[in-house]
């Protein structure tokens, strides 16, 4: 069955009549963070309370994709954008669902569910107020946390799908030319012109063709992909759908993660959904053209997001990348001409084309078009998913939506781009985000990871930590990455050791050219960013552990101890409560004392302890 | 050890003999061993018509896939960068001390295997750890104990 614009809009009617019969719909996000956080149980006991309580009839229960303030989860919304709820069921399920229904019934707002600042009094009840929501612009995660991502039906009805009949009227051509003007960029990290990119793919010989959807985010601490392709599956599918028609391709192929279980049932089941309303198949929608996706699930390697080495994965072999003195959109996957772009790309392309050129350009900075979805993570205060105009500063996200720094620290760097980017220090806070700018000072864009640090964070042990993932991740092909991240570890990590020597770091910055220059792909090109990042910014913690033997920050346990300063310590036993080790002892009152050789170094007491009575040596 | 040819067929023809599915093959044996079986990666590559050599490419090339024996569960410490930061190593060497494994080791009993991994893209919630499908958010050193006996205690 092929459906009609009219079927489409019919579906709407049906779907708006359905909600419209509610007194009010309350949604529960199901992303993988509120579940984590219990988000399954309390979804059920409300929908038996409802039931229960002959509710039924007025309150519908609905499972959404990820709201993004994961941290704060179960996050549960209730009507359009009225009443945000936190942490719901976190200390009492079913006292949170009688909550939850009192709203409802009684118009009583729940005070202790509702979101407040840490460290602030204020509290907010309608999530537009809440700043993390507020400096937000959410084109592509627009229907996150408001459909339920397992029916199409109420994709169709938030004005999904209609997309590809506006494209199907237009010739391929004008769609590339159209998506070429926009100035979309690759979302994955790379940031080449996504209509570029179409143009040569279309232009290529050959009639078979194909279009790949790269959902194998592997990049440490990024979590936007898994979280669009949980919470809006259907997007990605109906831009691969106008992608496919414009280039002249039959058939689709989205690689997604084998870590994200849930987004490959959630994309498996938009698949199904959309092949049988004819939306995949043979004469999409009726048009004439025949176009079909298929899931593949990765294995778990991190190179897997590397172009080739995706597409040599998807031929069932091991995925190791290849020289690209002949594009994949000439020769790709089984040696066919091959567009890939990543998912969080797939799913802009249907607003572009439904919304115009002059709308999207509006949007973003000269260079740097639309919008860009991020992890931000780390120490702020509001973890969690973000979609915000590109230009917008890195102060704005980290102190504004991220309600800045936890505690009573300060900010030390912000890491973006994973082990392809670098960290980024304070006197930079002003810069605007977007493809260049984050290049020009040594980092990049990356998929959208964006982990901020304070200054507990010892950024030679940052280094160490990426180029031990990069030594565990490197597929071994060619040898300037595999020896040359294994050489940068070993000397970063005698640093970390306080075994190292002042001209390492010499050492470091020439092996690093040596990668930029001598690695095959992308991400062996990329992989000492973040060393010489950290030592273009932050030379004297490298010459603190190398000249003086110490971790300012307190990480690097070697050359770490924790001692107490008897005079600031009241005895109150906060630390020696959180101890792991019960390696802290003293009597109550008294000052307490580390017993070196039961402790481990983990920090804790320093972190807990009220006083400032923990000395870092 | 041996394998149910029968059963490896069955997942052979459900990807219609296609070598383009060999990781999805191996993926799906391993759900039904807890590991991918030496003599199961022969006898597909026999079946696929393809040289065992490549097989074992493949076999050992992903980190999903374990040619050793696997624990009844399997405990993922996510070592990704916002869980680094948080602690995660910590967590990691605690199961280490509880378990008394090394990491990518399976425990003397057979219960648990500790891996870590690279992000679970849970990081809102760091550190986090997986055992089997069972996400744990905001874990800390005191906690590991409590993750372990809810696997131990029922069974």
């Amino acid at each position: 069955m092929a459906l009609s614009l009219e079927h489409l809009d019919t579906i709407t009617s049906a779907v708006n009549a359905k909600e419209k019969a509610f007194e009010k719909i309350v949604r529960v996000c199901c992303g993988t963070g509120c579940i984590t956080s219990g988000a399954n149980r309390v979804f059920e006991s409300l929908v038996k309370a409802v039931d229960s309580g002959g509710l039924a009839s007025r309150i519908l229960v609905k499972k959404t994709g990820c709201h993004g303030l994961c941290e704060r989860g179960p996050i549960v919304m209730l009507g359009k954008d009225e009443i945000l709820y936190q942490s719901v069921g976190k200390r009492d399920v079913a006292a949170d669902v009688d909550l939850l229904l009192k709203t409802v019934t009684e118009g009583k707002i729940a005070d202790a569910l509702l979101f407040k600042v840490a460290g602030k009094k204020e509290k907010f009840v309608s999530p537009l107020d809440i700043p993390f929501y507020k400096g937000q612009k959410r084109i592509v995660l627009s229907m996150n946390g408001v459909i339920n991502p397992e029916e199409i039906d109420d994709y169709i009805a938030h004005g999904g799908y209609r997309a590809p009949f506006r494209a199907f009227q237009m010739s391929p051509e004008e769609i590339i030319d159209s998506v070429t003007k926009s100035g979309l960029r690759g979302r994955g990290g790379g940031g080449f012109l996504t209509g570029k990119k179409w143009r040569s793919a279309r232009a290529a010989r050959g009639s078979l063709k194909y279009v790949l959807a790269n959902g194998d985010e592997g990049d440490p601490g990024a979590f936007m992909d898994r979280s669009l392709m949980e919470g809006n599956p259907h997007a990605i599918i109906e831009g691969m759908i106008i992608g496919g028609y414009a280039i002249g391709s039959k058939q689709g192929y989205i690689y997604v993660r084998d870590e994200y279980p849930l987004a490959v049932s959630r994309l498996s089941k938009a698949i199904d959904q959309a092949r049988s309303y004819g939306m995949l198949g043979q004469n999409v929608f009726g048009s004439g053209f025949d176009f079909d996706v298929e899931i593949y699930r990765g294995g778990g390697a991190f190179v897997c997001g590397e172009s080739t080495a995706l597409m040599s994965s998807l031929e069932g072999k091991s995925g190791e990348p290849r020289d690209k003195y002949v594009h994949t959109v000439e020769q790709g996957l089984w040696d066919k001409p091959t567009n890939l772009n990543n998912v969080e790309t797939w799913a802009n392309v249907p607003h572009i084309v439904n919304n115009g050129l002059g709308w999207y350009t509006s949007i973003g900075t000269k260079q740097s078009k639309g919008t860009k979805i991020f992890s931000l993570v780390g120490k702020v205060n509001n973890t969690g998913l973000i979609e915000v105009p590109m230009g917008i500063t890195l102060r704005e996200i980290i102190f504004e939506l991220g309600g800045g720094i936890r505690g009573k620290r300060q900010f030390k760097a912000v890491q973006t781009g994973g082990p392809s980017g670098g960290c980024i220090p304070a006197q930079y806070l002003d810069m605007q985000v977007d493809f260049d700018s984050l290049t020009s000072i040594g980092s990049m864009m990356g998929s959208g990871g964006m982990i901020v640090m304070d200054e507990r964070n010892c950024m030679v042990d940052v280094a160490r930590y990426f180029l031990r993932f990069l030594t565990e991740e490197s597929c071994g092909k060619c040898t300037p990455c595999r020896e040359g991240t294994r050489r940068m570890y070993e000397i970063v990590d005698r640093i970390c050791k306080g075994e190292g020597k002042i001209e390492d770091l010499l050492h470091l910055e020439e092996l690093g050219k040596a990668l930029q220059w001598g690695a095959i792909c992308g991400l062996g090109q990329s992989a000492p960013n973040p060393v010489l990042s950290t030592i273009r910014y932050f030379s004297d913690e490298y010459k603190a552990h190398i000249i003086e033997g110490r971790c300012p920050a307190g990480v690097c346990k070697e050359i770490t101890t924790f001692s107490i300063v008897e005079e600031k310590c009241t005895g109150c036993m906060r630390c020696s409560a959180e101890c792991p080790m019960g390696a802290i002892v003293g009597e109550k009152k008294e000052p307490q004392k580390i017993d070196d050789l039961r402790c481990i170094t983990c920090g804790i007491c320093y972190d807990v302890c009220p006083f400032d009575a923990i000395k870092i040596g | 050890m041996e394998v149910d040819k029968n059963k490896l067929d069955e997942i052979i023809l459900k990807y219609a003999r296609d070598k383009a599915h060999l990781l999805a093959i191996f993926q799906d044996v391993q759900k039904e061993y807890r590991y991918l079986p030496k003599e199961a990666v022969k006898h597909i590559c026999m079946r696929l018509g393809m040289p065992q050599v490549d097989g074992f490419e493949v076999a050992t090339f992903y980190k999903s896939l374990s040619l050793k024996p696997r624990g009844k569960h399997t405990i993922h410490v996510c070592l990704g960068t916002a869980c680094h930061l948080k602690g995660g190593a910590d967590v990691l060497l605690s199961f280490v001390r509880e378990l008394n494994v090394k990491t990518g080791e399976t425990t003397a009993d057979g219960e648990f295997t500790l891996e870590s991994v690279n992000c679970l893209g849970a990081c809102a919630l760091a550190p986090l750890v997986r055992v089997d499908d069972k996400d744990f958010g905001k874990t800390s050193l005191t906690k590991v104990r409590n993750i372990i006996s809810e696997f131990t205690d029922h069974h």
